[in-house]
C-alpha cells in the first residue's frame, strides 16, 4: 500500500474515479498498440468510473494523440452510454420491476 | 411517461431562451435542469456584459437571469429542477431522475440539448490534491455559495475566465498570488488584465505549473518558464506559497447526450473541441434534436441566448405554431444579432468556425440524401 502510494505520487493520476495513472495509460497504448480512446478505456478502466470520463476523457485524448502521433481532432471522443450522470442503481431496478 | 411538444435539457441561457420562444408561440414545453436553481452560469456572472446595448451590454449576468426566469413563468413553461437526464433513447425519449428518487420518461416531439460545457483539466503532478479546482468551480463557490475555497490563490490561464475570476476572488477577500500563462501573451481582454495589474498581481506569461506540493492539501506551487517550443527551461523554477490553484484552461462542449442520440460530431479548436454538427437553425444530423449554447461550441452567454431563440423558433415553426414567414422574420433578426456578436478579432474566428460546422453538416446531409436516392 505504502509503495503503491509512492508510485502514484510519481506517476500522475489521470482518471481520479478509477485511479489510473498517466504511465499506466502510456504503457497500455504501447504494449497493445491502441489507437482509440475507447480501447484505452476498456484496457485500463480510465473513464469507467462514476463520472464516466467527464474529466479525464480529454486528458486521455491528449495522451493518445501524443503516443500515436495524431491530432486530437482526428480522434473520436469516448463513446457514451447511460447513465451519463451518477444515479442510484436501485432506481433503475425499481423502474424495471414496475415495467414488468 | 410524460409527453410534450418541446423538451429542453439544461436551463442555462440557451435552454431558457429556447423554452421562452417555443412557449410564446404556443408549444407545450418541459424544461429540466440538474441544479436546484435555473439560470446555468448566469447567476454567478456578477460582472457587466460587453457589446452593444441590444446584446444586454452593461447589464450584469444575474439580472439577465432574473429577466429570463420571469418570462419562463409568464409563458407557463413546465420546469423540473433537481432533475438529471441520464440517457436519451429511441423516439426522442429521455430518462430522468428527479430529486434523486423519482424516475420518469419524457418524450418530446422536438428536443433541445443545452447541456453547456465542462472545464478542461490540466494534469500536472499534484493536480489531484484538495485545493486544485476549476476556475469556474471557484467562481460558483464565491458568487453563488458565498464560500471562499482558499486564502491564497494561484490561477493557471489568463483567458477572460482566468482574469475575471482573479478579480472576483480579490473582491471576495482572497489573496491572488499570481496568474500563470503558458502562451507568451495574455489571452483575455486588456480591460480585465489591467484591473489585475493595477491590483499589483504578477502575471507570469510563458510559464506553467510544474508541480503542486502539499501533504494533505495544496501548500506550494512550483512554476517554471517555457521556451519558444513550450518546453520547460531548467533552473527557472520558482516556488509560490498558496493553498488553492484555479485552472482556467478553457472549456469543452458537454456532448454526452448528443453522442448517445447519434448526432454526427465535428471538431473545432476555436469552439472547444468535439461538438455536434448543426445547421443554421441549430438542428443536428438527427431530425428534431437541436443543440444551442456551449454544447454547440463554447462561446458566451449572449450568443447562447440567441442560439436558443433560433432553435425555439424553428421548433415552433415545424410544429405548426408559427407561420413560415413569421419564423423567417424572427430568424433573420437573430442571425443579424449573432453576426454582430461574432465580430472583432476573437469573434471573427468563432464566426468562421461556426460557418465551417454548418457547412460540414450541409455536406453530410447532401451525402445522406444522395445515398437514400441511390437505394431507391
Amino acid at each position: 500500500m505504502e509503495r503503491k502510494l509512492q508510485e502514484r505520487k510519481v506517476n500522475n493520476i489521470v482518471c481520479r474515479c478509477e485511479e489510473v495513472t498517466e504511465q499506466e495509460i502510456r504503457d497500455a497504448i504501447r504494449k497493445f498498440n491502441l489507437t482509440t480512446v475507447d480501447e484505452v478505456k476498456r484496457l485500463t478502466r480510465a473513464g469507467m468510473g462514476l463520472c464516466q470520463g467527464r474529466t479525464c476523457g480529454s486528458l486521455m485524448e491528449k495522451i493518445l494523440s501524443e503516443e500515436i502521433n495524431k491530432k486530437v481532432s482526428e480522434l473520436l471522443p469516448l463513446k457514451k452510454r447511460p447513465p451519463v450522470r451518477p444515479i442510484k442503481i436501485k432506481l433503475l431496478a425499481k423502474k424495471e420491476r414496475e415495467s414488468e | 411517461m410524460k409527453k410534450c411538444d418541446v423538451l429542453v435539457i439544461g436551463a442555462g441561457p440557451a435552454g431558457l431562451c429556447c423554452a421562452i420562444e417555443a412557449a410564446r408561440a404556443g408549444a407545450d414545453v418541459i424544461l429540466i435542469d440538474e441544479n436546484r436553481r435555473p439560470g446555468g452560469q448566469l447567476f454567478k456572472q456578477i460582472h457587466k456584459f460587453f457589446g452593444s446595448k441590444q446584446h444586454k451590454a452593461g447589464i450584469r449576468g444575474f439580472d439577465i437571469g432574473i429577466e429570463l426566469l420571469e418570462e419562463v413563468q409568464r409563458y407557463e413553461v413546465n420546469m423540473l429542477l433537481n432533475t438529471v437526464a441520464y440517457g436519451i433513447f429511441d423516439d426522442k425519449t429521455v430518462e430522468i431522475v428527479k430529486d434523486e428518487r423519482i424516475t420518469d420518461t419524457i418524450q418530446g416531439k422536438k428536443i433541445l440539448l443545452a447541456t453547456g460545457a465542462i472545464e478542461n483539466p490540466v494534469a500536472f503532478p499534484g493536480w489531484t490534491l484538495p485545493g486544485v479546482m476549476g476556475a469556474g468551480a471557484a467562481q460558483t463557490m464565491i458568487n453563488i455559495h458565498r464560500v471562499l475555497p482558499g486564502r491564497r490563490f494561484v490561477i493557471l490561464g489568463t483567458g477572460n475566465v482566468g482574469l475575471i475570476i482573479a478579480y472576483q476572488l480579490l473582491q471576495a477577500g482572497a489573496d491572488v498570488i499570481a496568474l500563470v500563462e503558458a502562451a507568451s501573451k495574455i489571452g483575455g481582454y486588456q480591460v480585465h488584465a489591467s484591473k489585475i495589474r493595477r491590483a499589483g498581481i504578477p502575471i507570469f506569461t510563458s510559464h506553467t505549473i510544474k508541480e503542486v506540493k502539499g501533504n494533505m492539501q495544496v501548500e506550494e506551487v512550483v512554476i517554471v518558464q517555457l521556451d519558444d517550443s513550450w518546453k520547460p527551461i531548467e533552473g527557472t523554477e520558482r516556488t509560490l506559497s498558496a493553498d488553492c490553484v484555479c485552472i482556467a484552461a478553457g472549456l469543452h462542449p458537454s456532448i454526452e447526450l448528443a453522442q448517445m442520440a447519434g448526432c454526427a460530431l465535428g471538431f473545432s479548436s476555436e469552439l472547444g473541441g468535439h461538438l455536434p454538427l448543426h445547421n443554421e437553425d441549430m438542428e443536428t444530423t438527427v431530425d428534431g434534436i437541436y443543440v444551442a449554447g456551449d454544447i454547440a461550441g463554447v462561446e458566451e452567454a449572449s450568443t447562447a441566448m440567441e442560439e436558443g431563440r433560433l432553435a425555439g423558433i424553428d421548433m415552433a415553426q415545424k410544429l405548426g405554431h408559427l407561420s413560415k414567414d413569421k419564423a423567417q422574420d424572427k430568424k433573420e433578426k437573430i442571425r443579424e444579432n449573432l453576426f454582430a456578436l461574432r465580430s472583432g478579432s476573437f469573434g471573427y474566428l468563432r464566426y468562421k468556425a461556426k460557418l465551417n460546422i454548418i457547412q460540414t453538416m450541409e455536406a453530410i446531409k447532401k451525402n445522406q440524401e444522395k445515398k437514400q436516392w441511390s437505394y431507391k
